[in-house]
């Protein structure tokens, strides 16, 4: 209702443009509405998206009883039961191979797309929307398709069940989405800023560093911090292609779920444990990743 | 390479990064073993791939009792749900893959995957050890995980099928379960109990597609109806007026009195209905007893009777399973492997469950022992008959009344089912919601078995 208000309101500054205070007044109140319907729609909106993961934190400290009782519990005593069986059930040699899986691929994935999305972008190779299509067409092939293929191969290989066969499975996924993100953050860079630096004898690599990375920092965090996102969270890849050995933290997930009893409020604990670094990470660097973000859509 | 950075704060240049990238390798190489999984040191480790059940968490909890027996060997388990662990094992397994020691599989695996080759005929090593009583088994699982004559698996937990009803409402009701009832008893009762005004259900019936899901029950009712799934000529046989019957008396009474929702709810939505008391019965597996029996989880512990699988023109109508240990062929420390799984299913084991753990989570229906101990006697009571009669009367070369080529109660025992069971399971899931008639799913149904069933004409 409030946002039908806020659209019929609408006309009437438009008409009293020329200058009335009064007019000006009308204007300022009709946008006050609109702009507290529109708040008010923007927290309704942010809660029922965070529910879910509001949800989850919360019952990971129930009870498994009252984590599934019906109706839900709201009010109980929290308890950390849940917690220490999660580290009783040995979460952290997972949580250290999805680190390292996820930090190497994504250290990767900047070095190689870097000097990809710079010959795309800034010295424009030839057929460069070629290449483009190229790179993204890596990723219409449904990963179900060549998991056969991919198992095979690491059997073969002796890297089934081994940490690097995720890093580089996970470099090579990030790499497409990489190369495009940061071309079109590249795009951004004026090109007048880069023939100064040249004017005055930089280098090659004196440029990228000293006056591209500054600019396009943002964007290489953006980046970086999706390619994390996308590692961290990736299954198929990893339950299908490790054992004991290198299972990454979704793997350890999964064993929580049961067909024959349930560990809804483990698995809430072991769920939020996990999606923890993650929000720490995108926390961190949120300044940045907003600046980045903004930065690719705003052409 | 932050250490690198951090060493050489001042230094400018290419050489920095050729610095920054040469450390990668560098700390790569030492930490190599970093995400390694617990580090055994000289001990053997043994890579154990198993389907997360509670019984299977409690071995996982109880290992430690193991390594303090057997300093030598260090277990690692995989542990993944269902679906999940019988696609990793499965390709493992058939591909000669290596990573595991031991793996979890079912009755429906073992024979087959014994013929293939694949797994390591463990009946030499029951022979060594005649304290391990073979023929403490319950018979009927000890002979479906046998290959000629010989166990290629051997039993950690076995169920069967029952019926489980809310003896408090019955008696308000005034009905009588009997002693072996039908399905078309059954069905009367459903009618009588089904309350939705009060969010009550008269049954619950998995409706959720898969092989492993809806199809478990309604492949027991599909052959007590006395249908079956192919002739003895391998034409499939899903549009017999006998399976047509049973598939649709299973829709009807899903549809008229089951659960709402019933198209997406398997055996874990059934048990929440259940315990919260919001239906009157369940058709499902013995294994639930353990949820539906355990007060810190179940608002009707205590309350509830057990009867056989209801049965329509056959005997006896429950299935079999059993998740059992094995060793593929291709493990490199196959002694050390079977020391494990005779720790694991060992009489001592069920014993060593019941002091640490609690005798109500003793794994059950695997020996006819767990049913003679005083203490298990005690806490299963009201199911441990029931259970171990299911058990025994589960009859795999003939669950109907007309001859098959196949063996399996609530599946059929070749490769193909795994696919067949589940498109099949979707049709019958599709039907319960509503969007297509039974004939229309057994028409489609058909179809895809008699692909199935060609390729074993020839």
């Amino acid at each position: 209702m409030n946002a039908s208000t806020e659209l019929t309101s609408r006309p009437r500054p438009a008409e009293s443009r020329s200058g009335a205070p009064a007019g000006r007044r009308k204007q300022t109140g009709a946008q006050r509405a609109g702009g507290i319907a529109l708040t008010t729609l923007t927290w309704v909106l942010g809660l029922a998206f965070f529910f879910p993961v509001l949800w989850m934190a919360l019952t990971g400290f129930k009870s498994e009883a009252e984590a599934y009782s019906d109706p839900p519990t709201l009010f109980f005593v929290p308890t950390l039961e849940q917690y220490r069986s999660v580290f009783d059930r040995g979460v952290l040699p997972y949580l250290l191979n999805s680190v390292w899986a996820t930090l190497i691929s994504a250290i990767l994935v900047i070095v190689l797309a870097t000097p990809a999305a710079y010959a795309l972008s800034i010295k424009p190779v030839k057929r460069t929307q070629d290449v483009l299509f190229f790179f993204i067409s890596t990723k219409m092939l449904p990963v179900a398709a060549v998991i056969v293929p991919l198992y095979v191969a690491a059997q073969q290989l002796s890297l089934a069940d081994n940490i690097w066969t995720l890093v580089v499975l996970y470099t090579a996924m990030n790499l497409p989405i990489a190369v495009w993100m940061m071309r079109s953050f590249f795009m951004e860079v004026p090109k007048e800023m880069l023939e100064a630096a040249r004017v005055d004898g930089a280098t090659l690599p004196q440029m990228l560093r000293q006056v591209l990375m500054p600019v396009v920092l943002p964007g290489v965090a953006a980046t970086a911090l999706i390619c994390l996102i996308f590692s961290w969270n990736e299954f198929f890849f990893a339950v299908n292609l490790t054992a004991a050995r290198a299972a990454t933290v979704p793997v350890f997930l999964v064993g929580f779920i049961t067909s024959e009893g349930l560990y809804w409020a483990q698995l809430s604990a072991a769920a939020t444990l996990a999606s923890l670094p993650v929000i720490l990470a995108g926390w961190a660097a949120q300044k940045q990743l907003v600046r980045g973000l903004s930065m690719g859509a705003v052409k | 390479m932050s250490i690198s950075e951090r060493r050489s704060p001042g230094r400018r240049g290419p050489a920095r990064v050729v610095a920054a990238l040469l450390t990668v390798p560098v700390l790569l190489g030492a930490c190599a073993g970093a995400g390694d999984l617990g580090s055994s040191g000289d001990r053997t480790r043994l890579t154990v791939a198993i389907v997360a059940n509670p019984q299977m968490e409690d071995a996982m909890t109880l290992s430690s009792q193991f390594r303090a027996a057997n300093p030598d060997i260090d277990p690692v388990f995989v542990s993944l749900p269902e679906n999940e662990a019988r696609a990793k094992i499965t390709a493992s397994v058939a591909t000669g893959g290596s990573e595991y020691d031991i793996v979890m599989i079912s009755n429906y695996e073992t024979q087959m995957w014994a013929e293939n080759g694949w797994l390591v005929n463990l009946q030499p090593y029951i022979d060594d050890n005649p304290e391990y009583d073979d023929a403490d088994f319950i018979p009927t699982i000890r002979e479906s995980l046998s290959y000629e004559g010989d166990m290629y698996s051997v039993p950690f937990y076995g169920e069967s099928s029952f019926l489980v009803y809310r003896e408090d409402l019955f008696e308000e009701a005034g009905l009588t379960m009997p002693e072996q009832p039908t399905w078309t008893e059954i069905a009367e009762f459903a009618s009588v109990l089904d309350d939705p005004a009060n969010g009550r259900s008269g049954i619950c019936l998995r409706g959720l597609a898969g092989w492993g899901e809806n199809l478990a029950p309604l492949g027991t009712v599909i052959h007590t109806f006395g249908g079956r799934w192919f002739d003895e000529e391998w034409n499939a046989a899903l549009d017999s007026p006998e399976t047509a019957a049973a598939v649709q008396f299973y829709v009807d009474l899903v549809r008229e009195h089951g659960q709402p929702g019933a198209a997406t709810s398997g055996y874990t939505d059934c048990l929440t209905r259940y315990s919260q008391g919001q239906t009157a019965m369940w058709y499902d597996a013995t294994a639930m007893v353990s949820a539906v029996e355990d007060p810190s989880e179940s608002l009707v512990a205590g309350q509830s009777g057990y009867a056989p699988a209801p049965v329509q023109e056959t005997d006896g109508a429950g299935w079999l399973y059993s998740w059992s240990l094995s060793i593929p062929e291709t493990s490199e420390h196959k002694d050390e492997a079977w020391r494990f799984i005779q720790w694991v299913t060992d009489k001592d084991y069920q014993r060593l469950v019941g002091e640490e753990l609690g005798w109500s989570r003793v794994p059950p229906g695997a020996r006819l022992s767990t049913y003679e101990i005083p203490e298990y006697a005690e806490v299963a009571g009201a199911f441990a008959e029931p259970t171990l009669r299911a058990l025994a009367s589960g009859d795999e070369s003939n669950p109907t009344t007309l001859p098959i080529p196949y063996e399996g109660i609530q599946f059929v025992r070749i490769p193909e089912f795994q696919d067949l069971g589940t498109r099949v399971g979707q049709q019958i899931s599709a039907a319960v919601a509503g969007s297509v008639t039974v004939e229309e799913a057994l028409e489609q149904s058909q179809r895809y078995a008699e692909t199935v069933g060609q390729t074993y004409q020839g």
